[in-house]
């Protein structure tokens, strides 16, 4: 075989090398065929339908310069979104949406990258295909070909959506936002080289653009115009210096091409060394006998070294949050039109207040997102079958779900309570605060992740569909409020009921006993509805 | 006689598919019951039911004299299982498997545990996605054989165990059945079904097609005979029983169903017998017929 290869010309042997690459780009995407069109609509809708709304909302040129110039001044305004280039509809749409579509651009690439590598390889399905006609490079190949299919679509989307605002405003912001999705394809293409489970893959890859947006929001905060060192370590501080909409700089795509090039190549460096399933940090052996006694302790166990990479981020991203709020409120100034946009943003009284007031909702929404990934851990139990041998020895379906539940329901207390204490840390103030602040999220976000009990409970097939819950009150809470979008919608977030801390005036514990209950309801209806049905296989 | 499992006309369907269409098991208290049937004919949808993890649409079963829906916990403390495609965590070492399996279940024995390990040769401190199919099977085997379940259930336990860890498997059964033990054992090898059951029961498209002995089934069969004979045979071919003819000058071949067996062969004495053959079905035959038997009927 070595022999055979060794006497092949080298163009032969590299073209043998992708060999399969439409077959299993055309598995790709026809395996993604839901996933991909959805997110890519989304993220289009988001981020093309920003000018109509606000147009509606700052309809005259004044006013949007008005606008532009009290966030620019703001601090944590910067932090979230990044300075405003330009005051222009496009301008403020690419200050608005340019940061959260490119990390949702990031999102779905690394989601779609490792899905047709690491999880293909971690499931065993690979070792079938690899034994056809399916060359060492092509798997991989074929991931990132389909990452670029959907980058592709959705900056011809974005930008086609967009080129009312002006055509090169529009195919600049495209372009950044499909090329950060490209460069996480590129991380999750190295990271999927590195760890043996898709899970680590995707938890390295994600917690890389956690890191490039926490950088990119410490320089923001402390620079108005995106000149800061750290902005410029943080590919999505790339994003926000391509200023679509306001002079474009072409140039910084190039940042964008060259750094996608690097893990491209690090990532087939990495994938032409290795043997396939096996990593390069790969398991150590495990001892003969266990400890583990009950259905509590095996979920413990599972889920707790996710809990503490979560848990270091919340903690850290606290610190360095805490540490820009009095920034933060010493350059805003004496703004009206500011103030009433951070109050409706997040606080009554004290621009400090606001500032940790809106950075308690942000971890808030988060936290949400931890929720939904702990809960349907129990999902992803029971369809990959390790449920079913559990649950034919003397454990309750309750039991067996209630471990998980008391993981992610008490993780994300935990989380929150590290995220209140790095900002108090960080802030230097009082940390009995900023710790109530960020717990007095938990009853939201208890809310979602019963959400997400409650669609495993009931409807297994769909318990997917939290995701969405989640990244739906995310994108409320984060482009809601400058939109004057109706209070009725903004409510459907139960992230909207909560007092905002610190600040509010008056503690009122009535929503946070409501929204306690309500989760409470349906984590009970949803494990009810657990106890009645057939266990999926 | 005491029934560890009584199964009567269970119905299951998911969605527009009909799993088990009336479907009747019968395991009587300490013997070895064989559940056999081609893929998909609803082995496994019945153990699942059996073991609490689907209901039923309807149809009445009860594993050791409770309800397995109903009761699923306190029962699953009597019955230990091994499903025919066993998935570990990946970052759990089988041993810690096996210990989580055996406390879950209220304990185990740990002589028996360090024996077992040892003679499935099962290495115990490897990690969940490292075992091969084979040694999840064997990690799965050893916590049930490890157990004291007066129930074991057993789906298609060894289709990835190399003949060596077979042996030790039929051993494993074989003791288990000595200590007064039922099993309830699915399976496609049917030299492991020959040599371990007591009683087998066939299923196909959800239903009990033949149930009982070996020896009950094989009676049921056709025997097949070539003889040579002294004289033309006469009228053989037109026996109740008799079938796939084959006359060439003096030579015979046919087949005949076993409780016909005596007829054929008083007729063919008659025309005087100069060698004879008389193959006994084998069991490939007799279960080949019941698979596809019943194909024929549904065209």
């Amino acid at each position: 075989m070595t022999r055979r290869t060794a006497e092949q010309p080298p163009e032969e042997r590299r073209a043998a090398g992708l060999a399969g690459t439409g077959v299993l780009l055309r598995l790709a995407l026809r395996r993604d065929r839901v996933m991909m069109p959805v997110w890519i609509l989304a993220t289009t809708l988001l981020v093309a339908g920003m000018p109509g709304s606000l147009g509606s909302v700052y309809a005259t040129a004044a006013e949007r310069a008005e606008v532009a110039a009290s966030m620019n001044a703001n601090g944590s305004m910067r932090a979230l979104y990044g300075p405003v280039f330009g005051d222009s509809l496009g301008g403020l749409t690419a200050w608005r949406a340019g940061v959260f579509g490119a990390v949702l651009a990031a999102v779905m690439s690394l989601i779609i990258v490792v899905r047709h590598t690491r999880e293909e390889e971690e499931t065993g399905r690979q070792e079938m295909l690899s034994a056809a006609m399916v060359g060492r490079r092509a798997p991989l190949t074929a991931a990132l070909l389909a990452a670029l299919v959907a980058n592709t679509c959705l900056a011809l989307l974005v930008a086609g959506g967009l080129a009312g605002q002006g055509a090169p405003g529009a195919a600049a912001l495209g372009l950044a936002l499909a090329g950060t999705g490209m460069l996480f394809a590129g991380t999750a293409a190295v990271a999927a080289q590195l760890t043996e489970s898709a899970r680590a893959a995707k938890g390295l890859t994600a917690a890389v653009l956690g890191a490039a947006f926490v950088l990119k929001a410490a320089g923001d905060a402390g620079t108005a115009d995106g000149r800061s060192a750290l902005t410029w370590l943080s590919p999505l501080g790339w994003v926000e210096n391509v200023r679509a909409f306001a002079v474009e700089r072409w140039w910084v795509l190039l940042l964008l091409a060259a750094a996608v090039g690097a893990q491209v190549g690090a990532g087939y460096l990495l994938a032409g060394r290795r043997d396939l399933g096996m990593s390069f940090l790969p398991s150590r052996p495990g001892p003969a006998r266990g400890r583990l006694g009950s259905a509590g302790a095996l979920a413990w166990r599972l889920q707790r070294g996710t809990l503490a990479g979560w848990s270091a981020g919340f903690l850290t991203a606290g610190a360095v949050f805490g540490g820009m709020a009095d920034g933060a409120a010493d350059l805003v100034g004496g703004n009206d039109r500011t103030r009433e946009i951070i109050e409706r943003m997040g606080g009554q009284s004290g621009l400090t207040d606001a500032f940790l007031a809106t950075m308690a909702g942000m971890f808030g929404m988060v936290a949400a997102l931890y929720a939904v990934s702990a809960v349907l851990r129990l999902s992803g139990e029971e369809s990959a079958q390790r449920a079913e041998p559990l649950l034919a020895l003397p454990v309750g379906r309750l039991r067996w779900a209630g471990g998980h539940l008391a993981v992610a329901f008490g993780g994300s207390a935990l989380i929150l309570l590290l995220a209140g204490l790095g900002l108090g840390l960080g802030h230097g103030g009082d940390v009995g605060t900023t710790v109530a602040a960020t717990l007095a999220q938990l009853p939201a976000v208890w809310v979602i992740g019963a959400l997400a009990a409650l669609l495993h409970g009931a409807l297994p097939a769909y318990a997917a569909a939290a995701w969405a819950v989640a990244g739906g009150a995310l994108a409320l809470g984060w482009v809601g409020p400058a939109l004057d979008l109706p209070q009725g919608v903004l409510d459907l977030s139960p992230f909207a009921h909560l007092p905002r801390l610190p600040g509010a005036e008056s503690l009122s514990w009535a929503p946070l006993l409501a929204l306690t209950a309500l989760a409470a309801a349906l984590t009970a209806a949803g494990l009810t509805a657990l106890r009645r049905r057939d266990l999926t296989s | 006689m005491t029934k560890a499992i009584s199964v009567v006309g269970l119905h299951k369907a998911f969605g527009r598919t009909r799993a088990l269409d009336g479907l009747d098991l019968s395991v009587t208290t300490g013997e070895v019951h064989g559940f056999l049937g081609p893929n998909g004919a609803g082995k496994s949808t019945t153990i699942r039911v059996l073991l609490g993890l689907l209901r039923a649409d309807s149809g009445a079963a009860e594993l050791l004299g409770g309800d397995p829906w109903a009761d699923a916990v306190p029962l699953h403390r009597r019955v230990a299982y091994v499903p025919g495609d066993v998935t570990l965590w990946r970052n759990l070492s089988g041993g810690e498997v096996i210990d989580l399996y055996g406390r879950l279940r209220g304990g185990l024995d740990r002589a028996r545990r360090a024996e077992l390990v040892e003679r499935f040769e099962l290495d115990p401190t490897k990690k969940g996605r490292t075992y091969s199919k084979g040694n999840r099977q064997k990690v799965a085997l050893v916590a049930a054989f490890a157990s004291d379940a007066e129930l074991l259930v057993l789906d298609e336990p060894t289709s990835g165990l190399d003949p060596l860890m077979e042996g030790v498997f039929q051993s494993c059964v074989a003791e288990a059945r000595a200590a007064g033990r039922t099993v309830l054992l699915s399976s496609h090898i049917l030299s492991e079904v020959e040599a371990l059951c007591d009683r087998v029961s066939i299923v196909r498209q959800g239903r009990t097609v033949e149930t009982g002995t070996l020896a009950e089934l094989r009676h049921l069969t056709r025997t097949s005979i070539s003889a040579e004979l002294a004289g033309p045979p006469n009228g053989v071919a037109h026996l109740p029983g008799v079938h796939d003819v084959e006359v060439r000058g003096l030579k015979v071949r046919l087949q005949a169903d076993t409780d016909k067996l005596d007829a054929v062969l008083r007729s063919l004495t008659a025309s005087g017998v100069r060698s004879l053959t008389a193959t006994p079905p084998t069991l490939e035959e007799l279960f080949l017929r019941h698979y596809t038997d019943g194909e024929a009927n549904a065209r």
